[in-house]
């Protein structure tokens, strides 16, 4: 296997900076680590990957998402504006730019401590810096999923798909859209339920989020020949069928630096 | 496409800077955007406050004065205001007397304005809110948001503003606001597509030798295209579609107003037409007001929005008023 400092044995020479992996994660081989470089590969070795119910998911998890976040729509902020042309005003991207880099600076400039402080904290700033129907919508989904996940200083995926349900319910509701309508919840709601059936059939966090991500761009893409019935689109009609829903692609966009992250982090 | 502007990162922070040097009779925020009368709150009086997205001046901020709003909100190009603005107006123009929000019917305006109800509230000013949904263009039904707020809004803040600025309470100034906007109904037709900063060049394709009929005032498509018409042409689709929706009994006020890239020249003649046609329809006129006041940025174009004025909305309408963009009396 070419790693240094790998014996047959018990696990107890793992050393690692969080016990519960340890307690809850025992690598599936016999291992002892005698620096941090061999601590660091065995830990995000696949084969290693914590079960999908355990917590997997922290502050710093959530920190990584929002970094990577805050890179994809700065990339993509001219793509999502483009989307938003025929079919609204052409500032989807900007505005959701905006926000993003004001919640990434306001998040390391004050880290919470706990994944829903994360969540609470962006949505809060999604809210103050975004404008048009995204500020609140967006805001209002973190704000909630966030206080549906508590002070925990972690969470399984199991947890974080309860909460993140608690929050697209919230968009539902304030946006008063269904399926169908050619909004964000035609990517949010098939990415819950592709989440869900990843966890049942035992897939870990990173599997789980893979396949939301997925049914999330699927989902996004399928807006294509709706005939959007909310938001500001919905007064174009019969013109809006055959434009992708910019809302749908963005809600992609950020299921996606979520599966990213998590697969960087080889939970 | 050739803009006056710096960057378009800050054309409404721009823009501030710049009322807030010709306008000492505001106080304007240009960091927080808020733009508010000098001397709010007034004592036992209601506070007015709307806001919407910038690129439709003078639409709110010209409004903001004597006998109309005592705040608005700017967001950014076509973009709501957020909630933080509309606490911090909320805020600043309560005497203890309750506030106004004048919402225009956008799903951004009312979801960023809802919001901000809410924690005002907490913080203990009493809020009302009223939409304005006078855009007879899109159709009413289940699956639209409803009707777009466009030129009514300016009736609604006039006259609610004169209810206030007499002393009225606030349930009285939201139901003499809430008045307005059932009796009112705007249409809209554009000429050619208006252009934002961001995207530096026309939000949509309006081909030469057509115009779009029911326009809104972000360029969102109305009823159709049609080949070119005349200005007497034109008048006669504007006014047949808010008569027949409005069916008016009583002697109305007429708002021919411009979007941004018409020229005055060709709007009053324009409005001559509309008084033909109303006149035509035996629809009696009590006032009329011309000019560019709900703009869409640079688009060339045109609304009429009529309001069934009974005697004290008539009343309400003639008082003083002392704003930037508007001034009588």
């Amino acid at each position: 296997m070419g790693r240094a400092g790998l014996h047959s044995g018990s696990a107890l020479g793992l050393t690692s900076a969080d016990p519960r992996r340890v307690l809850t994660a025992p690598p599936p081989f016999p291992v002892a680590c005698v620096d941090a470089a061999c601590v660091e590969s065995v830990e995000r070795h696949p084969m290693n990957a914590l079960p999908a119910d355990g917590p997997t998911i922290d502050a710093a998890f959530l920190r990584r998402w929002l970094d990577a976040a805050t890179t994809a729509v700065d990339r993509e902020a001219a793509q999502l504006s483009e989307l938003d042309s025929p079919i609204g005003d052409a500032d989807h991207g900007t505005n959701m730019r905006r926000g993003f880099l004001a919640a990434r600076s306001a998040i390391e400039q004050e880290p919470p401590d706990t994944p829903g402080g994360v969540l609470v904290a962006v949505g809060r700033q999604l809210i103050s810096t975004v404008g048009g129907a995204s500020g609140p919508l967006y805001g209002t989904l973190l704000r909630r999923a966030g206080k549906a996940l508590g002070d925990e200083p972690a969470v399984s995926a199991a947890q974080l798909r309860d909460a993140l349900r608690v929050g697209v319910d919230a968009v539902a509701q304030l946006g008063g859209a269904a399926p169908g309508d050619k909004t964000m919840l035609d990517a949010l709601l098939p990415a819950l339920d592709a989440l869900t059936g990843a966890l049942d059939a035992g897939g870990s966090t990173a599997e789980a989020l893979d396949a939301a991500a997925a049914a999330a761009d699927e989902g996004a893409r399928a807006t294509i020949p709706l005939r959007a019935r909310k938001g500001r689109a919905s007064y174009l009609g019969e013109r809006s069928v055959g434009h992708q829903d910019p809302g749908a692609t963005s809600s992609a966009l950020l299921l996606a630096a979520l599966a990213d992250t998590a697969k960087e982090a080889a939970v | 496409m050739k803009m006056l502007i710096n960057v378009p990162e800050t054309v409404v922070a721009d823009a501030l800077r710049g009322m807030a040097v010709a306008h000492p009779e505001l106080t304007v925020d240009v960091e927080r955007r808020v733009i508010v009368r000098r001397g709010a709150p007034y004592e036992g009086k209601v506070g007015l406050v709307s806001g919407g997205g910038s690129g439709h001046e003078p639409l709110h901020g010209g409004f903001v004065g004597r006998g109309m709003l005592d705040a608005a909100c700017p967001g950014e190009v076509f973009t709501s205001p957020v909630p933080d603005q509309m606490v911090r107006a909320a805020a600043a123009v309560d005497s203890g007397a309750g506030v106004l929000f004048i919402v225009k019917n956008y799903t951004g305006d009312v979801l960023n304005f809802d919001m901000a109800a809410e924690l005002a509230e907490d913080e203990g000013v009493q809020i009302a809110k009223v939409l304005v949904n006078d855009d007879v263009a899109v159709t009413d039904s289940l699956y639209t948001a409803g009707r777009r707020g466009t030129g009514a809004t300016l009736f609604v803040e006039k006259i609610a503003g004169a209810a206030a600025e007499e002393g009225a309470p606030l349930d009285r100034v939201a139901g003499i606001a809430r008045r307005v906007n059932e009796s009112s109904r705007s249409f809209g037709v554009a000429l050619s597509a208006c252009s934002t900063p961001s995207k530096g060049g026309p939000t949509f394709d309006l081909p030469d030798g057509e115009l779009e009929l029911g326009v809104g005032i972000h360029g969102e498509p109305g009823r159709e295209r049609r080949a070119m018409m005349t200005s007497g042409e034109i008048a006669d689709v504007a006014v047949d579609a808010v008569v027949e929706d409005l069916k008016p009994d009583a002697p109305v006020l007429v708002l021919v107003n411009g979007m941004g890239g018409t020229p005055l020249l060709e709007l009053y003649g324009f409005a001559a037409e509309v008084h033909r046609v109303l006149t035509e329809r035996r629809v009696p006129v009590a006032r009329t007001l011309v000019g560019n006041y709900v703009t869409s940025l640079d688009m060339a174009g045109c609304s009429v929005t009529i309001c069934q004025a009974d005697e004290e909305l008539l009343r309400l309408w003639d008082a003083p008023v002392s704003t930037p963009a508007l001034h009588w009396g």
